[in-house]
Order: C-alpha cells, then sequence, then structure tokens
C-alpha cells in the first residue's frame, strides 16, 4: 500500500469506527429504556457506508433505509445530532420529530433514512435527475438492503433510472437477512447482479461489503462514471447484520456457525490488521479512543438536551 | 380565425403550467403521455414542444416510481407537476403522497422542502366504471401535510393551480374532467387564494357548500327547482386550508346548511365540515347540518344505476327542501 492509500485506509477506519461506537452506544441505550420506540442498527456493516460515503461529495445525494445510522453519519451528520434525535431531544437533528428511522439533513444531501422498504429507491432517481436537470454533476447514491429487491418500486427505480440516464447507484446491502427470514429462501430465478443487468445498467457487481478496500475501490469509478453521465449502475455489498432485525430481536433464526464465520470477517478488525501490519498502530488506537471519546459526548449532550416544547408540536406540518 | 370566447376550464389548466414553467425554470411535468401525447385529456397539449422533453417527462406506467421520484426531485430543487391520470389509481402509489411528501418536513424538522403538484382528475357520471370515477378527495386531506385543492370554475382552476405550483410543500390538485369543456360565466373575477372560501350565489335561507362539479350542480337545482329559496351557494375551493371562517359566517345568518360532494357520503368530508361547523354553531342553527354525498357503493357503470348513485340536481333540491322542514 502506498502513504495515500494508507491515509485513505485511516479515514475509512474512522469512519467505521465512529459508527461501531455510536451503534454500540445506541443498542446499550435502547436496552436501558432511554432511546424510545424501536431502533435498527448495522453493527458489522460499517465497510459499506464507510467506503460509499467516502468517495462521495457534500452535494451528493443519499438516501438509506431503517438501519441507517452509518449512512448519513458516514455522509456528515453529526453525533451530537443524531443522538439527540434518538433520544428524542430538540437539539436533534431533526428537533426529535424524526427520529432514528426519519433521520435526513438535506443541505449536506441526506434526503433521509425511510420506514418504508424500497422508498429510498426512486427518491434517489429522482433527485439524481434533478442534479442533471440543473446542470451539476452530483450523483445519488440509494442504499437499500436485499430484501427490498422483490418490491415494486425497486423495479420502477431501477427502470426510470436507465430511461432517463441518471446518475444514481444502487447499493444493495446484502445482510443474510430480509427481518426474520433468509433471504435465500426468498430467492428463485438469476442472482441479483443478473438481474440488474437485465435492466440495462452499464454496470452491476456483487463485492465482499465487510472489506472497505474493496468497497471504495468498486465505488469510486462508478462515482466517477456517473458524473460523466454514464448512467447508473448497482452493486451488491455483500455482508452480514450481527445484532438483529430490531434491538430486542433474540433471532432464534440464526444459524451460529455462520454467525462466527462473518464475525472473523469483521470489516473493523480487517482493516485494523491491515494498518496495524503497516505500522499504523498508534493512530488506529487514537482512532478508537478519539471515537468513544466523540460518542460518549454525544450521549452525555443528548441526555441534557431538552424535550422539544409543546408550541413545536404543529410547527412544519405545511410549507 | 382565432378562437375569441373566453378559455376553458381545460385552457386554464395549461395556461397556468405554462406561466409557471415560463417564470420558473424548476418547474417540470412529469407522468404517464403528459408530453408528446398531450395527456390523454388533451391538458398539456403543446408543452412538451414548447419546453422541450427534458421538462415535459413523459413517463412508463409506473406511478409509485414516478411519483417517489418526484418526491427526490423537489427534495434536491426541482418544481415538479406530477400527474396521476385517474385519481382512482392515487392507490397504486399512495406511499411517495402520505408517506414521503406528506410528511418529509415535519419528519426533519423543516429541514427538507417538498415543492411538488399531484395533478390529478375525477369526475364521475359518464360510465367510467368503478375504478375510473372516485372523489377521495377526504381520504387525502385526512392525512395532515397535504393541501388538497379542487376547483370548480375555469377562472379558478388557473388561479389554483398556479398557486399550488407555487407552494413549497405538497398539493394535491383535483381538476374534474366533466369540467374540462365548461367557459366561464361572464361578468369580473376577483381571483382569492387558496383557503379561500368564494360566495358564488348569496341568499338567506340556507347555506349550500359544495366543490368541483357540484358547484354547478347545485346552482342547477337552484334555478330549475328551487327558485322559491334564498340559497347560499358558496364553492368551498380548497379542503385544505379549510375557510371555515366564510362558512361560518354565511351558516351563521342563513342557520340552515348542506355540504354536497360527489365523494362517497360516508366517513366523507362533508362530516368532518358538518361536524366543524355544529361544533361552533350549534345553538345559532335551526337544525342539523346536513351531507349529501355519493351512496355507499362502488360507482356502478349502467347509466341509470350510476345516476342514482351520484348526486343530483333533483336530490340536492329534495336535500335544501328537507333542511327547510328542519
Amino acid at each position: 500500500m502506498s502513504t495515500d492509500d494508507h491515509e485513505r485506509l485511516l479515514g475509512d477506519l474512522r469512519t467505521m469506527v465512529r459508527i461501531r461506537a455510536f451503534e454500540e452506544r445506541v443498542s446499550r441505550h435502547f436496552r436501558e429504556g432511554l432511546i424510545p420506540g424501536f431502533v435498527h442498527v448495522s453493527i458489522g456493516q460499517e465497510a459499506i457506508a464507510a467506503g460509499v460515503c467516502g468517495a462521495l461529495r457534500d452535494d451528493d445525494y443519499i438516501t438509506t433505509t431503517h438501519r441507517g445510522h452509518g449512512h448519513c453519519l458516514a455522509k456528515g451528520l453529526d453525533a451530537d445530532g443524531m443522538m439527540a434525535e434518538l433520544f428524542g431531544r430538540a437539539t436533534g437533528t431533526c428537533g426529535g420529530k424524526g427520529g432514528s428511522m426519519h433521520i435526513a439533513d438535506p443541505s449536506i444531501g441526506i434526503l433521509g433514512a425511510n420506514g418504508i422498504v424500497a422508498a429510498g429507491l426512486p427518491i434517489a432517481v429522482g433527485a439524481a435527475l434533478a442534479a442533471r436537470r440543473r446542470g451539476t454533476d452530483a450523483v445519488a447514491v440509494a442504499f437499500a438492503g436485499e430484501g427490498t429487491v422483490h418490491s415494486g418500486p425497486f423495479h420502477e427505480a431501477l427502470t426510470l433510472a436507465v430511461l432517463w440516464e441518471a446518475p444514481v447507484i444502487f447499493v444493495i446491502e446484502n445482510n443474510r437477512f430480509a427481518e426474520f427470514t433468509d433471504s435465500e429462501a426468498m430467492w428463485r430465478g438469476d442472482p441479483l447482479v443478473d438481474r440488474a443487468r437485465g435492466y440495462g445498467l452499464h454496470h452491476s457487481e456483487r463485492i465482499d461489503g465487510n472489506d472497505v478496500e474493496v468497497v471504495r475501490a468498486t465505488i469510486e469509478p462508478l462515482v466517477a462514471a456517473a458524473r460523466a453521465g454514464a448512467g447508473p449502475a448497482l452493486v451488491e455489498a455483500m455482508t452480514y447484520r450481527v445484532h438483529g432485525h430490531y434491538e430486542g430481536d433474540a433471532v432464534p433464526y440464526r444459524d451460529e456457525a455462520e454467525f462466527e464465520r462473518w464475525r472473523e470477517r469483521d470489516p473493523i478488525a480487517r482493516a485494523t490488521a491491515a494498518l496495524e501490519a503497516a505500522g499504523h498502530g498508534d493512530a488506529v488506537a487514537a482512532i478508537q479512543a478519539d471515537a468513544d471519546a466523540e460518542i460518549d459526548a454525544a450521549v452525555e449532550r443528548g441526555l441534557a438536551a431538552p424535550y422539544p416544547t409543546a408550541e413545536t408540536l404543529l410547527e412544519d406540518v405545511h410549507a | 380565425m382565432p378562437d375569441e370566447r373566453p378559455p376553458r376550464y381545460i385552457d386554464g389548466v395549461r395556461s397556468a403550467i405554462a406561466a409557471e414553467m415560463e417564470a420558473d425554470p424548476d418547474v417540470v411535468l412529469i407522468g404517464v403521455d403528459v408530453g408528446e401525447g398531450g395527456g390523454v385529456f388533451g391538458a398539456t397539449r403543446g408543452l412538451h414542444e414548447r419546453f422541450g422533453a427534458e421538462r415535459v417527462i413523459d413517463t412508463p406506467i409506473a406511478e409509485a416510481g414516478v411519483l417517489g421520484a418526484a418526491v427526490g426531485a423537489a427534495m434536491a430543487g426541482l418544481r415538479p407537476v406530477a400527474e396521476i391520470m385517474y385519481m382512482d389509481f392515487v392507490s397504486v402509489c399512495l406511499d411517495p403522497i402520505v408517506n414521503q411528501a406528506a410528511k418529509l418536513r415535519y419528519m426533519t424538522g423543516g429541514g427538507a422542502r417538498i415543492p411538488l403538484v399531484f395533478r390529478t382528475q375525477t369526475g364521475g357520471g359518464r360510465s367510467s366504471g368503478a375504478q375510473h370515477s372516485q372523489s377521495l378527495e377526504g381520504m387525502l386531506a385526512h392525512v395532515p401535510g397535504l393541501k388538497v385543492f379542487l376547483p370548480s370554475d375555469p377562472r379558478d382552476v388557473h388561479d389554483l393551480l398556479r398557486a399550488a405550483i407555487r407552494d413549497d410543500g405538497p398539493v394535491v390538485f383535483v381538476e374534474n374532467r366533466r369540467l374540462y369543456n365548461r367557459r366561464p360565466a361572464d361578468g369580473p373575477w376577483e381571483p382569492l387564494p387558496p383557503g379561500r372560501a368564494r360566495v358564488v350565489r348569496p341568499g338567506d335561507d340556507v347555506t349550500v357548500i359544495a366543490w368541483g362539479r357540484m358547484v354547478e350542480e347545485v346552482a342547477r337545482a337552484c334555478d330549475e327547482q328551487l327558485t322559491d329559496v334564498g340559497v347560499e351557494l358558496i364553492d368551498l375551493r380548497t379542503l385544505v386550508p379549510l375557510d371555515l371562517e366564510t362558512l361560518e359566517r354565511s351558516v351563521r345568518r342563513t342557520g340552515r346548511a348542506l355540504v354536497v360532494h360527489e365523494a362517497t357520503a360516508d366517513f366523507g368530508p362533508g362530516a368532518e365540515i358538518a361536524t366543524r361547523l355544529s361544533e361552533r354553531l350549534l345553538y345559532e342553527i335551526e337544525g342539523p347540518i346536513r351531507r349529501l354525498g355519493a351512496v355507499a357503493a362502488p360507482t356502478p357503470y349502467s347509466p341509470p344505476l350510476e345516476a342514482l348513485a351520484l348526486p343530483g340536481p333533483e336530490a340536492i333540491a329534495a336535500a335544501v327542501r328537507g333542511l327547510l322542514e328542519d
């Protein structure tokens, strides 16, 4: 690896470690009853968020899912606002009105997590269409799970993206489970990458989603191609959902041997090992310490923040 | 020779879109057959030639995807006018309307801007069958975050559509296809903003509240069968925002009110309006505020059956006379 490669990998490791630190605290504070509602964490899937968003600019767009904390952090949202949002506080990203599944900040291109499976895909296509129509070279990335690809809006989004030559990249995180269901049990016919090719995407590829260097190396040329007018592409990133569908899911359906095999492929451990072997042990330790301090501070500030006042209840219903 | 008659309702639709597209390069029109085909009713004819395929965008029949894309385009800076060919088809694309467009501004604490018009049309009474005849405005007005406009007048359709396109939030714009060929009545025209009801004809005995095609049905009932009754006819124009003040002022004076709509009466918008007025005026009215809407059945195809299902002048006149007996 060259020095540049090391710097980039350190940067992506920092993003992954921040996401892991955030998600671990979300999991803990949900169990403690400090986070209301329900939450879905992305532990084990951090390499996809870090590798993809690392290749994007502030003015690029993403749409994400109910499991979107990592994508939002990687795209540049601050952990303070996100943690306060999860606690339902006035200082949250959305003033406490959105919560885990609805975090969004259009000012940095985050067009929203989404509580509706597949809803983000057409939204990303529309954002890409708008970017082109407005004469910018911004691109859009639609993050979705493999459970999404059977739904109508997936089919419609790919159809429209190809027709409009929209600069959009569909990143399908295959984490093995669609809620409680083994995704392979719901699959017949051609593999996703072949299906995607059938729509006329210029590129479609299955990759190791637990290797952040592979994710980066795959996405960067696709982003460049989309900016240059190549149209839409799809990446199926293979990964594994380490926690349940939601926090509190006891995962009785999980194959423990498979779980252990994936644990050995943890994306943070792999990047850490590569960097330590290259003599960056101190930098890696500092990244971990910084992330812990940052997220602990976010928790502390979030818990100290006030709840939204009653006056905000009816604000922002209409423009 | 140029047609010097005043523009029809459908011309008002077209001229409003054209004027806003002229004024703002971010306004785009998107939907099935809106471009080269000019729209299945001809409402967008000529716009494709004038503004080009980049701004008048023909789509496949993929309403959920198209409306979802319109939401994304709106968040990313465009001002889309997305067409849903028949109002019945909202059922195949409710998620982008109900869960996305309506809620995103609120869910993001004001962070998301959704300048987006869902243009659609309805109109029972022409044997279009149960899947091409419904008036579902009550269902959409029920969802917080959506505005719902329903013009009845050929001039108002232009004014309201321009206001809808300029609105920074999502607006469901409901045209009535049976009004497309109507030309306006003679006389002066005072434009009103959304959220203001229009007193179409003044009267002292009974207030009748209507919108869409029912406004002219009520007028016909008055002219043909209620010449001895002082009916105050109010065109509501927009369900959301709802102009309760104008309604209240009228009903306080007349003491009697009837809401007439093409939507099914059961759980319909008339129930909401009647309740809101009753809550304010219970001790000032002469009797219950009544509703007249379509019967609670899917719209039948056969012409005589469909005529029984929808409110017409006879039923309206009977309902008004019923009110006077309360």
